[in-house]
């Protein structure tokens, strides 16, 4: 076996050929340490890694790689999120070196919600690099020891670097493509948007291992269950590049009052049965949207429990 | 490369360089006749593109005879050439030609043999660089 | 205006080394007056090209024509009858024109012939300065009828930042500070007072970081 990119805990269970379980994690909106450490600690055993969203739906929140590092002080491992909507260049890679010398090793390339969706909206945007080029960045960083500007870096920040994937975004052909792209500019992983078209997630998956990608990175499914049919309405129409089945709604209406968010946690459930059998999944990323205690029963439910410890 | 016998261009003030001109006729210094005059009354009326036009159309050299910077009738005629000379020059080198086959050069009006001289200097220039090649 | 300036003979030869039928195009809105891509710029370019060709012993046929505009459909049309006759096609307008050419003619390959640089005027001859960044709500009364937005380095509202100095920019001595020239005109016009308000932050929401912009006037709208 090749040395290992980082080291991480994700890493590791991947390279070990485990089926990845990684959660996710939004900050506070202020300094509520507290509260951020209760929704850690019911991931805390239950997942590889926690994804904390860096400023989620532009919204302002306690900095992702400060609750990163909260969460990592209390046993959990932290996949810090970055989005290029907030920085330049020159703060994206101090933050890069601050948060791999801080003791973070999984870090999350993305290019974030626009600043219109937010709490800010009248703010200025950055994109001073894109997703793809903070991917390579990190990559570059990493593996040649060099900055943006080729200038040497004292003592390499070695992250396990992750990339996001939305196969259900348009032009649909071209995902794949794009996916492929991240990956040669330097993904380790990619977790991908919710996914609930399985339909349209089979074909891309079908696409993305005949092109053998699954083989250059450990792709993880994104599962989100729906707690409400309200959710999925809003889901269906609100969120950007979201593909919500009218037969899943039709689905969790059926299900009755008070039934809906079982039957919601029931999708999940056959989606990750799926998603371990499916060509070229690694494993799922469960985003399970404010409703961190649900996860513990959903990963036993799941089958995916104890976590390995590798 | 003996043989080769440079087509150029020289486009000349009416006040000066023409002057110049009549003055080396009456002292019967030859001009070569491979250069083609084209009497202008300001060289600072003279385009980029008039600059260009004999490459495009074959010639192997141009230049620009005008007035000192103090003797212009117009001012400013003959920094105003100079300048759209050294934009051709540029253009040229952007085309990977030589610039040298570009010039601009000052001169009185009772100046007959330096007008002549100008010339053949001009000649043996584009000689030395030699036809501009054409693959 | 918009201000642009020419792009390297060396990056358009590379662009269209593949073709032999090129056809420039030249604006005679803002890039005619600030001569980067009038009618004159385009027979320098054609003639450039026609140059080089020759030189490489390509047989490469460059036409040249000058729309009205090229930001307005209507022009552009005057092109379907002769387009067709080019493999390629290099616009020299600002950057609005090789789009609108390249949606208006599909299937034509469409090349920039210029940098777009910014909206601003003439300062001198020759010269040309930016004075607008387009942030569309306009608060220039607020300066002096001085924008900070476009001229300020770092776009600052409330007042010059500590790398003023003597009436220049700290990025460069060629960069006035704006804020210098704010601070005195407003001190001519007795209205210092106004710049010792507090400016908070402004809405970008109208300014390019909102999105592609669109304006809709329905009383024009056929």
């Amino acid at each position: 076996m090749s040395e290992l990119k980082a080291g991480s805990n994700l890493e590791k269970v991947l390279r070990a050929g485990h089926f990845a379980f990684t959660g996710e994690c939004g900050p506070p909106q202020g300094a509520n340490v507290e509260h951020l450490i209760e929704k850690g600690n019911h991931l805390k055993g239950v997942v590889d890694a926690v994804n904390v969203t860096d400023n989620q739906t532009a919204v302002v929140r306690m900095s992702s790689w400060a609750a990163s590092l909260i969460l990592l002080e209390h046993g959990i491992e932290p996949n810090f999120q970055m989005v290029c909507r907030d920085r330049n260049r020159l703060a994206i890679q101090s933050d890069i070196l601050g948060a791999y010398s801080m003791g973070l090793r999984n870090m999350l390339c993305l290019s974030g919600d626009h600043q219109s969706f937010g709490n800010h909206p009248e703010s200025k945007n950055v994109y001073d690099i894109d997703s793809m080029q903070l991917i390579h960045t990190v990559k570059t960083m990493r593996d040649e020891g060099k900055f943006l500007n080729g200038s040497d870096v004292d003592v390499a920040p070695k992250f396990f670097i992750g990339a996001a994937s939305n196969p259900f975004a348009e032009p649909f052909d071209f995902r794949v493509y794009r996916l492929a792209k991240k990956i040669d500019a330097g993904a380790d992983f990619v977790q991908t948007q919710c996914i609930y078209n399985m339909d349209k997630f089979r074909e891309f998956m079908k696409r993305a291992v005949d092109m053998g990608l699954h083989e250059k990175c450990y792709i993880l499914a994104g599962v989100t269950p729906m707690k409400s049919v309200g959710m999925a309405l809003y889901m269906s129409k609100q969120v950007p590049g979201m593909d919500v089945p009218e037969s899943l709604i039709k689905r969790l209406r059926g299900a009755g009052k008070g039934k809906v968010a079982e039957e919601g946690i029931k999708f999940a459930l056959e989606q990750i049965e799926e998603f371990k059998e499916m060509e070229g999944v690694a494993g799922v990323h469960l985003m399970a949207i404010e409703w961190e205690h649900k996860v513990p029963e959903i990963a036993e439910r799941a089958g995916v429990l104890p976590r390995p410890v590798v | 490369m003996d043989d080769f016998k440079p087509q150029i261009v020289a486009f000349c003030c009416s006040n000066c360089a023409s002057s110049a001109a009549k003055v080396s006729h009456g002292m019967k210094k030859a001009l070569p006749d491979n250069i083609k005059l084209i009497q202008v009354p300001c060289t600072g009326r003279i385009e980029t593109l008039h600059l260009l036009k004999p490459f495009e159309e074959g010639a192997d050299g141009v230049y620009v005879a005008g007035c000192q910077e103090d003797s212009c009738q117009y001012i400013s005629g003959i920094t105003k050439a100079a300048k759209r000379v050294k934009q051709v020059k540029d253009i040229l080198e952007g085309l990977g030609i030589e610039p040298e086959r570009i010039d601009v050069f000052q001169m009185s009006a009772g100046k007959g043999q330096e007008f002549v001289e100008v010339a053949n200097r001009m000649v043996d220039t584009v000689k030395g660089l030699g036809p501009v090649p054409t693959a | 205006m918009i201000v642009a300036e020419s792009k390297p003979i060396k990056e358009l030869l590379e662009m269209v080394k593949d073709f032999k039928k090129i056809l420039v195009v030249g604006c005679k809105g803002c890039v005619t007056v600030c001569n980067v891509g009038g009618a004159k710029e385009v027979g320098i370019l054609a003639s450039s090209l026609r140059i080089h060709g020759r030189k490489e012993g390509r047989d490469v046929v460059v036409g040249e024509h000058t729309l009205e505009r090229q930001c307005d459909p209507e022009y552009i049309d005057e092109l379907e009858e002769i387009v067709g006759d080019y493999d390629a096609v290099i616009s020299i307008a600002c950057g609005v024109g090789p789009q609108f050419l390249s949606e208006r003619y599909p299937e034509k390959k469409v090349f920039p012939g210029v940098n777009t640089k910014f909206m601003g005027g003439a300062v001198e001859h020759g010269v040309w300065a930016e004075r607008c960044a387009g942030c569309g709500t306009c608060a220039i009364h607020l300066f002096g009828g001085l924008c900070p937005i476009a001229r300020c380095s770092k776009s600052l509202l409330n007042g010059p930042c500590g790398g003023s100095s003597h009436g220049k920019c700290e990025i460069s001595k060629d960069v006035d500070c704006i804020w210098d020239m704010i601070v005195n005109k407003m001190t001519e016009q007795g209205r210092l007072s106004e710049l010792l308000e507090f400016r908070p932050p402004k809405s970008w929401t109208t300014a390019r970081d909102g999105g592609p912009r669109k304006m809709i006037r329905e009383e024009l709208v056929k």
